[in-house]
């Protein structure tokens, strides 16, 4: 029989395979890369009874319209997001995300767009058939590291899926309350004191927006400007998902998966851990504000964001 | 030796090896890279999930579900660290072609530098380079130290695309551009040779921490018909 495949029949924005990320590399320049929200990366795979740490299908925005060849499935999509479900007798179907669907050979999925967000994610049952390249499936586009040579899918493409025999279809559903929030908690930079007094409290006061410049590697905002009393350079130093740069020009920019490895401006702040999956998702136009947190909080945030998502998994039914 | 450790956010621990950038304090700094990385391979710590040497930091980032920054903190104000004097650092040669098509920058150079390309070159080619780091794209090596007269700043306005292989300079650093990427370094040639593989597993970068790196020039012709 022939192998189970995703015909590609529009590729969308920005269609990728994503995983944990790639770890142990950075020595050598390679970002983690990985689904820039975790949470529903890995609630994806619930849906599917897949291990959570299985490749899945990351797009942004408009996603992609994908033909099932040779096989029968079962599929979740995770985020905020509008889709259909294209049988293939042409019957319509509106996707409910949260929820596991069957896709028989040579129906279609058709991930229209995000709604108040920017990514969603695809699981298939059983997996995707790809190589790992350094104990990762994530596609780094950046160093064309990954599955489909590093490159986000384009136009007839294929995505293998691995061969599975579906004996009862799967039938799961989390119910998963999609909730944003416009204040980003933080933890003071290693440069904070570069800072002017008026830079800080204007930092932690007023609206900062998301501008058009966000992708994989990062999001750029545009606020009052943050006056630099020390110096506009560091020398060039190691970077973390999170950390909130500022150049010269006063904007900060907000580090995401595919974030260079160093970096040399300023780090006023670090977005904590519980909130990153949070500012991955914000949308170009949207206003945040910073909020300051210690380290002990944070960690307790964590804590919380760690039980709620296995509140979820364990839900998952 | 490490002078401060503090925390950056919460998944990443900051050791601070001082403000300088020089090869004694750089050589601290590749030593705990890999002293900590043997311990990693061999299990003796959990949860750490990258280690990012640099001119004068190492950032150390972790798993939060596995362990946390006071941990790493005892853990790495627990090493002894020895001189790292039989290291595995090796010697490169990298070939550049300095024709204008390649060098983008020389009439900057020139004009910001007051001397002529000829003499660029001469003091570039002349000097053996030390590898402080490797990063920001993969495979990027940052070496140094450059002849006092050719240093310069950054450009203006830096470039959306760079070619890849373009050798740069910038500061007392040289650097060579692994792939097509943005970049503000000033171009003097571009180096056929490949610097960053992503099939040889085990080393993808060509130049590693703590490397010496020379450069000889080739002609257009030598360049077109380079064969790895």
């Amino acid at each position: 029989m022939n192998k189970a495949y995703f015909e590609i029949l529009r590729a969308g924005v920005n269609t990728t395979i994503q995983d944990k990320g790639r770890n142990h590399l950075h020595h050598v320049g390679i970002a983690v890369s990985g689904a820039i929200d975790q949470r529903n990366y890995t609630l994806s795979n619930r849906l599917v009874e897949n291990q959570l740490n299985e490749p899945v299908v990351e797009f942004a925005y408009q996603g992609p319209l994908l033909k099932l060849k040779n096989g029968k499935i079962n599929f979740a999509i995770s985020g905020d997001i509008f889709f259909k479900i294209i049988r293939k007798n042409l019957e319509v179907e509106d996707g409910e995300c949260y929820k596991s669907y069957i896709l028989d050979e040579e129906d279609q999925i058709d991930i229209i767009s995000t709604k108040n967000s920017t990514y969603g994610y695809l699981a298939v049952n059983g997996g995707f058939d790809l190589k790992k390249t350094w104990g990762s499936y994530s596609i780094n586009t950046k160093a064309n590291i990954g599955p489909n040579d590093g490159k986000k899918y384009s136009l007839n493409d294929k995505i293998f899926i691995k061969k599975i025999d579906i004996k009862s279809p799967i039938n799961k559903k989390i119910n998963y309350d999609y909730s944003t929030d416009n204040i980003i908690r933080i933890i003071k930079g290693t440069n904070f004191d570069y800072f002017s007094k008026d830079a800080i409290d204007k930092f932690f006061n007023e609206d900062f927006l998301i501008t058009n410049l966000v992708d994989r590697m990062g999001i750029r905002l545009k606020g009052p400007k943050l006056e630099n009393i020390e110096n506009t350079n560091i020398k060039s130093e190691g970077l973390v998902r999170g950390v909130i740069q500022v150049p010269a020009d006063g904007n900060p920019i907000i580090m995401l998966s595919d974030h260079g490895t160093v970096g040399g401006y300023p780090k006023i702040g670090v977005v904590i851990a519980a909130d990153l999956d949070l500012v991955g998702q914000l949308t170009p136009g949207t206003k945040i504000n910073f909020k300051e947190v210690s380290l002990e909080e944070a960690q307790n945030i964590f804590k919380a964001y760690t039980e709620d998502t296995n509140k979820y998994l364990n839900e998952c039914n | 030796m490490v002078i401060n450790i503090s925390n950056l956010g919460d998944t990443a621990v900051y050791c601070d090896f001082g403000s300088e950038v020089n090869e004694t304090i750089n050589a601290s700094v590749i030593d705990y890279f890999h002293h900590i990385s043997k311990l990693i391979k061999n299990k003796k710590i959990e949860g750490i999930t990258n280690l990012t040497p640099s001119y004068n930091k190492l950032i150390i980032s972790f798993d939060l579900t596995i362990t946390n920054y006071k941990k790493i903190k005892n853990f790495i104000e627990g090493l002894t660290i020895n001189r790292d004097i039989k290291n595995n650092n090796q010697k490169i040669k990298i070939p550049v072609c300095c024709d204008d098509e390649y060098g983008l920058d020389f009439s900057r150079l020139t004009e910001k530098l007051n001397i002529d390309k000829d003499k660029i070159l001469e003091l570039y080619f002349s000097k053996e380079y030390f590898c402080y780091m490797t990063g920001f794209i993969a495979g990027m090596p940052f070496l140094g130290d450059l002849n006092e007269n050719i240093r310069c700043d950054r450009l203006e306005t830096p470039r959306l695309k760079m070619p890849k292989g373009s050798v740069g300079i910038t500061e007392q650093f040289a650097n060579i551009y692994t792939f097509e990427s943005p970049g503000g370094w000033n171009i003097i040639g571009n180096t056929p040779k490949k610097i960053f593989d992503d099939k040889n597993l085990d080393q993808p970068a060509l130049v590693n921490p703590g490397d010496k790196v020379s450069f000889y020039q080739i002609t257009k012709e030598d360049y077109l018909n380079w064969n790895e």
